[in-house]
């Protein structure tokens, strides 16, 4: 084993452990949340992430971004076939350790290189549209700063690492001509084959400095885009997977029922019942009542917060919104990137000061206003739009709870309408008894 | 029109003895507001019709809660449901017929985890299942033969319920020229009523979403737009008056498109 062995196990084993204590964190993080149960129906959880996430179902739904989408999701995944080899070559110093495949290996390394180029094209495409399309949805408020960035950085990474890839093998292949007894034979180069012949002049040395450095600048810029991938939007990749597993597997149109609301409309409901009952604690802190709705972060699901790092900020929910495309506050993206933030802001807390600290902000008031909530129509759009089944509208909805509930905050034709049912069983100012009027009218 | 259709309810069948096959749940909309009665009674002739045995709540009906929780109110939302689900339980309701997408998705779904559970059908996946056990029978699209009819898809129904071909599978029975918009079925655009916005002002916006809606549907030409919600029928119906297009475009709902084709 030599130095460059040593310096290879060295930042491999730092990159994962790097890697795991970031994941960690966000695991932490969506643990934050309330407790719901998405543990039914493992059959049909596993078809909707089979169907979604890794067959792309929803993304396809805009057939040309989604084409370049599966371009990019197809090379990745299957390039990293690629990078097992890497890393025992980088442990053991062999070189190439896979080629005793055969065939196979050359089958392998051919298809990377041809992915490789599509997955170039994909992210060329994407640049492109991002700085020069004109697409409502990348040139939004909430995708400035940052997010936009993050958008670029990706992307760029990305060519980078398959121009390093391509690069290497080109070196790799011209010294195969050469007969250059450390690199054997191995592989077909349908791609970085075409540029061996512009390298016929260069020195030996001078190649294998060549594919050395790429060699390295490939799996380097892998380990440090794995530990990019935790405070970016592109950790989807990752949980796109568990996030569709636990989709909401219901119809749409059926809102989740607050239990402990029945429990208290049953007593109200019930001659017999104690009204003087002290009202039962909440699960997970005896002793304080549990709020109805949500105010912050950890009042939500941690489904919801799952979603919030699931989401790669594509906006195709703002885009299907209704109330977004009238030109109202609401952005369903910006719902699930402020939960985000907000998670991310409550965990830097606990790092610094503990479990207990109260910064004095809520995602409800700091983050999202009650203009954005009660702008929404509840189509679920959003929810029916999103690649990996994210559903801002939830959130929203708990929000809703909170301001109506907690605090009896409610646009006031809202209020009247509450008054309307609750005195009369209509959302209008009419008489019950006059239900039937209908029928003696011809 | 025609002379008042008899309308049982479900006290007085329970009173002379008899069981209905279902219940016409009719709604607030369809009980109270001067368009959807018309809806209601397109239901009623067309249950009349096809001599299904029904009744309806009447006065026992209440609001099923639909708007109060999605605007958040659960206590509200809960507290009707429990009522409805009393009324209903006692008079021993298997199945039911709504003439509301919102109803029907609140009955369907919200009613369960409450102790109402029923057989829920949308008007129009029970006047399709009439046409197709022969009980309803069609003969050909009358006035609307080649007219241009575009559907709008209820939220509540399409995307909320995954019901998109129910109401188009009644229009094609008219022998109408069936066009539909770019953002339909799944994509469908809401025409701003749901989530309690029927109730209230929209929030500050450049644009009301049932012009929005209205627009892209008038910019088919047709002669209606169908849709199966009395919300959408009453914002649709909005959105072509500000159009001024009251002329050449009708809004109807599908029920009535039915009971029309067939004189009832």
């Amino acid at each position: 084993m030599g130095i460059s062995n040593i310096v290879f196990l060295i930042v491999f084993v730092a990159a994962v452990a790097a890697f795991t204590y970031q994941v960690r964190k966000i695991r932490r993080n969506i643990l934050l949340g309330r407790d719901t149960d998405r543990s039914d129906r493992p059959a049909e959880r596993f078809k909707t992430m089979a169907r979604v996430a890794l067959g792309q179902s929803k993304m396809v739904v805009r057939p040309f971004a989604g084409l370049m989408h599966i371009f990019i999701y197809v090379g990745f995944v299957i390039i990293n076939i690629e990078v097992l080899e890497i890393i025992i070559d980088g442990i053991f110093g062999t070189h190439r350790v896979f080629a005793p495949l055969g065939p196979a290996y050359d089958f392998l390394i051919a298809s990377f290189e041809i992915l490789a180029v599509l997955v170039l094209v994909a992210c060329v495409v994407f640049l492109i549209r991002r700085y020069a399309g004109d697409i409502r949805r990348f040139r939004m408020k909430e995708l400035t700063g940052w997010p936009k960035t993050d958008a670029y950085i990706i992307l760029w990474v990305e060519i980078i690492l398959m121009g390093a890839f391509l690069t290497m093998n080109a070196a790799d292949g011209a010294l195969q001509v050469r007969n250059d007894p450390h690199y054997v034979q191995a592989g077909s180069f349908p791609v970085s084959g075409l540029f061996v012949p512009l390298l016929a002049n260069l020195d030996s040395s001078v190649l294998i400095a060549t594919e050395r450095t790429a060699w390295w600048a490939h799996i380097v810029g892998i380990l440090l885009f794995l530990n990019y991938l935790p405070i970016s939007k592109h950790f989807h990749i990752i949980l796109a997977f568990p996030n569709t597993y636990f989709s909401n597997l219901n119809d749409q149109g059926k809102f989740t029922n607050m239990n402990r609301v029945t429990d208290e409309v049953k007593l109200m409901m019930d001659p017999d019942a104690d009204p003087y009952a002290a009202p039962p604690p909440a699960e997970d802190n005896p002793g304080v009542p549990e709020k109805f709705g949500a105010k912050d972060v950890p009042d939500l699901t941690w489904k919801n917060l799952m979603d919030a790092y699931s989401c790669t900020e594509c906006g195709r929910c703002t885009a299907e919104c209704p109330a977004n495309i009238t030109g109202k506050k609401l952005s369903p993206r910006k719902i699930m990137m402020d939960t985000r933030d907000r998670m991310e802001e409550i965990g830097k807390n606990i790092d610094k000061h503990g479990k207990d600290y109260d910064d004095g902000k809520s995602l409800l008031g700091d983050y999202i206003t009650p203009e954005e909530l009660w702008a929404c129509t509840t189509c679920n759009a959003c929810v029916q739009a999103c690649p990996v089944n994210i559903s801002p509208l939830e959130i929203i909805v708990d929000l809703r709870r909170y301001l109506v509930m907690e605090e009896s905050k409610s646009p006031s034709e809202l209020t009247g309408m509450f008054n309307n049912i609750e005195n009369n069983g209509a959302p209008w100012a009419f008489a019950q008894a006059d239900r039937l009027k209908w029928a003696e009218e011809a | 029109m025609s002379e008042p259709v008899k309308v049982p309810t479900m006290a007085e069948m329970l009173a002379s003895g008899e069981v209905p096959e279902v219940l016409f749940w009719v709604g607030c909309a369809g009980s109270f507001d001067d368009r959807a009665k018309k809806i209601t009674k397109a239901i009623v002739k067309i249950l009349h019709k096809a001599e299904v045995k029904f009744a309806v709540l009447g006065t026992e009906e209440g609001c099923t809660g639909d708007p109060a929780k999605r605007a958040g109110n659960e206590f509200l939302f809960q507290m009707q449901a429990m009522m409805n689900i009393q009324v209903l339980n006692g008079y021993e309701v298997k199945s039911i017929v709504t003439g509301c997408p919102h109803c029907f998705n609140t009955i369907k779904n919200e009613y369960p985890d409450l102790g109402g559970n029923y057989e829920v059908l949308h008007h129009t996946q029970f006047i399709r299942k009439l046409i197709k056990d022969g009980r309803l029978k069609m003969k050909g699209g009358g006035k609307f033969k080649g007219k241009r009819i575009t559907f709008h898809d209820p939220c509540y129904l399409g995307r909320g319920n995954g019901e998109y071909e129910a109401p188009r599978d009644l229009l094609e029975k008219l022998d109408a020229e069936l066009t539909e918009m770019r953002r339909c079925k799944s994509k469908g655009l809401c025409c701003g009523a749901g989530g309690a916005q029927m109730f209230k002002e929209a929030e500050p916006g450049n644009k009301e979403v049932n012009i929005e809606r209205t627009e892209e549907a008038l910019g088919l030409k047709p002669q209606v737009i169908a849709t199966g919600c009395p919300f959408c029928n009453t914002m649709m119906t909005d959105g072509v008056k500000n159009a001024e297009k009251e002329a050449e475009t009708a809004v109807m709902d599908v029920a009535e498109l039915i009971a029309n084709a067939e004189d009832l």
